[in-house]
């Protein structure tokens, strides 16, 4: 046989092979708003799926976190979304499913791996139907610049007033911004303020459910104490916090000229990638010491089904596996921040993150209370608490102004507070 | 005689504008109005009359924020008046002074930020502006104004105005173009003879140059309405949807983009988005009308 024969023979067989694989293949494309994960998830979540379904190809498509909802909700009507959707939690994801936009997945055998607190977010009310597998929650509390502690001499507070007599010791030396947060996006001032500290006085579960049961109001003192100490925040923000933004304040902090950082555990990852100090973590103090300690553990992320993906069994495969412990290993460790939800124990290596989740033994663990229910009507009470919590912290609002306008908005379509 | 032909020309060269202009804005258009009349009880879509204006205008959830978005996009469109189109005319006039040198250079640098886009530009001044790294603060402090220095961006007071004032900074190439062409177009003679009879100098153009260019800073004034009312790119890439601080810098476009497709954990509601849009189309309409029956056409006009 001639060379070229051969060479020919090569390139028909490699072609045959080329299309006989692509005939099988099965692409699954999802959406998400983390595009800050799209390398882990090119490097090592899906390879690691992939290496056990040959003929599935995943690709993780995220859009920016701001727009995720409208840009979503856009396409999945034009019938151009992914075959899966990152689902956020509560209302977004529910009002989805009753449009038929995220498909029933009850019967899928991962989800016995799930508590029914895991599920709660990704259930219709009366708790039915499950239409998002549970990826993982992020806690809230602080994380703080340990070599500048030690530099000052600080202890971690556990206290209200340690946190302030913390507060201005730094401030009094002068060599740090005590705390690294802005008010420009709004979302920080009401997620990494009132909702991280908040739970400490509304009590945790037991102030949310009463709120949305309509035995508590926004006015009273639980619910209006986070935002007096919020506006003590102000003075230690720094120059300019006025205008500062969300990547503004993670510099800050990360290049040092910050000691605290109001946080939410899935900052880890970027903070131990960019931070060259020695980082530590506290949760939210508490009023009294020795008093009972509640943490913000929030559902935040799941991942559905699109009915109309024309590779629904490909994908029920791929959400079997995010269900499965593996995937929980896999994305605990590459995630450090966001922790799994299922039922198995999964080890962490990550020190920083292990602080966080084991405040989950210490503490009481609660949800952000706007999420639930209480953000369905007009005004919304999640986006008027990102207002008022920022302008409490700037100072233009008083905490019971706060809380009153809140209440009124609430009060207006919120049968249960009227 | 011979019967008047149809020229079918003239249809075919027509048809393929007008067919796109009608798919892609005219039956949008009435699309988005004909939604704005109907609302969604119970996952079904069904007829409503004019319920969701009466709740726009009626309820003062809806009003309160309507209200201060069109007095917002007001003060956005008075900035632009007052600064954008007067600088625009005075450059316009020194560009076209024919004893200045390297007149084609400023104009392009002067018209270069137009054709950026409104992301860069306000990421650009954001950053610029921004007290942590900004350079407007270390510039400031080099000439003894440290203390004036204010985080314009995040103040309810200033928010505003700093941001129509980034947008006259970069749109301010337009008015000064369309100036520019206007001030050319005037014969020489005029001006010599103007000479002729000792007018010269500024109050040439005053008494000359521009009451000739009047119907071209009608046409500015009437692009620079309308562009503002549908104004939403730079507030949205600066202050992000909420318009903060406090809405402050709540325009038209932000309050529609808002609620047409919810944001955060607020959901989208394309049938008040649409009454929304078609309030803003309909301010601009009488905007436009106004303009067109009660100035350009008492506008003299002169013949050269």
């Amino acid at each position: 046989m001639s060379m070229k024969k051969l060479g020919a023979g090569l390139l028909a067989t490699t072609i045959l092979a080329g299309t006989v694989a692509s005939a099988q293949d099965v692409t699954l494309t999802i959406e998400s708003w983390r595009n800050d994960d799209l390398l882990l998830w090119q490097d090592v979540i899906i390879p690691a799926f992939e290496a056990n379904h040959p003929g599935i190809h995943v690709e993780f498509t995220p859009s920016a976190p701001a727009e995720y909802n409208a840009v979503l909700n856009s396409k999945l009507e034009a019938g151009s979304a992914g075959d899966l959707i990152t689902c956020r939690p509560f209302d977004a994801s529910l009002a989805l499913y009753e449009d038929g936009h995220l498909a029933d997945l009850s019967d899928l055998d991962a989800m016995a791996n799930f508590s029914s607190v895991a599920q709660s977010a990704w259930q219709t009310d009366d708790g039915s139907a499950t239409f998002c597998v549970p990826m993982a929650s992020v806690i809230h509390g602080f994380i703080y610049n340990a070599d500048a502690f030690e530099e000052l001499g600080l202890e971690e507070p556990t206290t209200v007033d340690e946190f302030f007599a913390v507060l201005d010791a730094i401030e009094e030396d002068g060599g740090y911004i005590p705390m690294a947060m802005g008010t420009n996006d709004q979302w920080e001032a009401a997620t990494m303020g009132y909702n991280n500290i908040g739970p400490n006085y509304w009590r945790g579960e037991e102030g949310r459910l009463a709120l949305i049961a309509g035995e508590q109001s926004l006015t009273d003192e639980a619910w209006v104490a986070p935002y007096r100490q919020l506006a003590r925040w102000g003075q230690y923000l720094g120059r300019g916090f006025e205008a500062q933004t969300y990547p503004d304040s993670q510099n800050l902090f990360t290049l040092g000229r910050a000691a605290i950082y109001p946080a939410g555990s899935w900052e880890i990852t970027g903070f131990n990638a960019q931070a060259d100090f020695a980082m530590g973590a506290f949760p939210p103090p508490v009023q009294n010491a020795g008093d009972e300690c509640y943490i913000s553990d929030h559902t935040d992320i799941a991942i559905g089904l699109n009915p109309a993906s024309p590779n629904a069994e490909a994908a029920r495969t791929f959400l079997e596996w995010v269900g499965s412990e593996e995937f929980a290993t896999i994305y605990a460790n590459a995630l450090p921040g966001f922790f799994s939800l299922s039922n198995f124990d999964v080890a962490m290596e990550d020190p920083l993150a292990q602080e966080f989740v084991s405040w989950r033994g210490e503490c009481n663990s609660t949800i952000r209370s706007t999420y639930q229910i209480l953000s369905r009507g007009t005004p919304n009470l999640e986006n008027e608490t990102w207002n008022a919590s920022a302008q409490v912290i700037r100072g233009a609002e008083t905490p019971e102004e706060a809380g009153q306008r809140l209440q009124d908005g609430l009060a207006s379509w919120y049968e249960p507070q009227q | 005689m011979r019967k008047p032909q149809i020229r079918w020309h003239i249809l075919v060269f027509l048809a393929p504008a007008v067919l796109v202009y009608t798919a892609i804005m005219i039956i949008p258009l009435f699309n988005t109005l004909r939604l704005a009349l109907f609302d969604e009880v119970d996952r079904t879509r069904v007829f409503v009359g004019l319920d969701n204006f009466r709740t726009l205008f009626g309820d003062p959830l809806w009003s309160d924020a309507f209200w201060n978005a069109l007095g917002n996009n007001f003060w956005f469109f008075l900035i632009h008046m007052l600064v954008q189109n007067p600088i625009g005319i005075l450059l316009a006039a020194i560009l076209s002074h024919p004893r200045l040198r390297f007149a084609a250079l400023y104009r392009t640098a002067i018209f270069v930020p137009t054709i950026l886009s409104f992301v860069i530009v306000g990421f650009a001044w954001k950053l610029i502006l921004s007290p942590i790294w900004g350079i407007a603060p270390g510039m400031m402090d080099a000439v003894g104004l440290d203390d004036y220095f204010l985080p314009w961006l995040g103040l309810e007071s200033t928010a505003l105005t700093t941001l129509a004032l980034i947008s006259v900074w970069q749109f301010v190439g337009i008015p000064m173009m369309l100036i520019y062409a206007a001030l050319l177009s005037i014969p020489e003679e005029i001006l010599e003879a103007g000479e002729c009879d000792g007018i010269t100098g500024a109050s040439a153009f005053w008494k000359i140059k521009l009451p000739l260019i009047l119907p071209s800073i009608g046409i500015i004034s009437i692009l620079t309405f309308v562009g503002n009312f549908n104004a939403f790119d730079l507030i949205y890439a600066a202050q992000g949807a909420l318009a903060g601080p406090d809405y402050s810098t709540d325009i038209l476009g932000t309050f529609m983009y808002r609620t047409f497709f919810g944001f955060q954990l607020q959901l989208g509601d394309p049938h008040m988005g649409s009454a929304i849009a078609s309030a803003m189309f309909a301010i601009i309409l009488i905007g436009v009308c106004i303009y067109l029956f009660g100035i350009q056409t008492r506008m003299r006009r002169y013949q050269f």
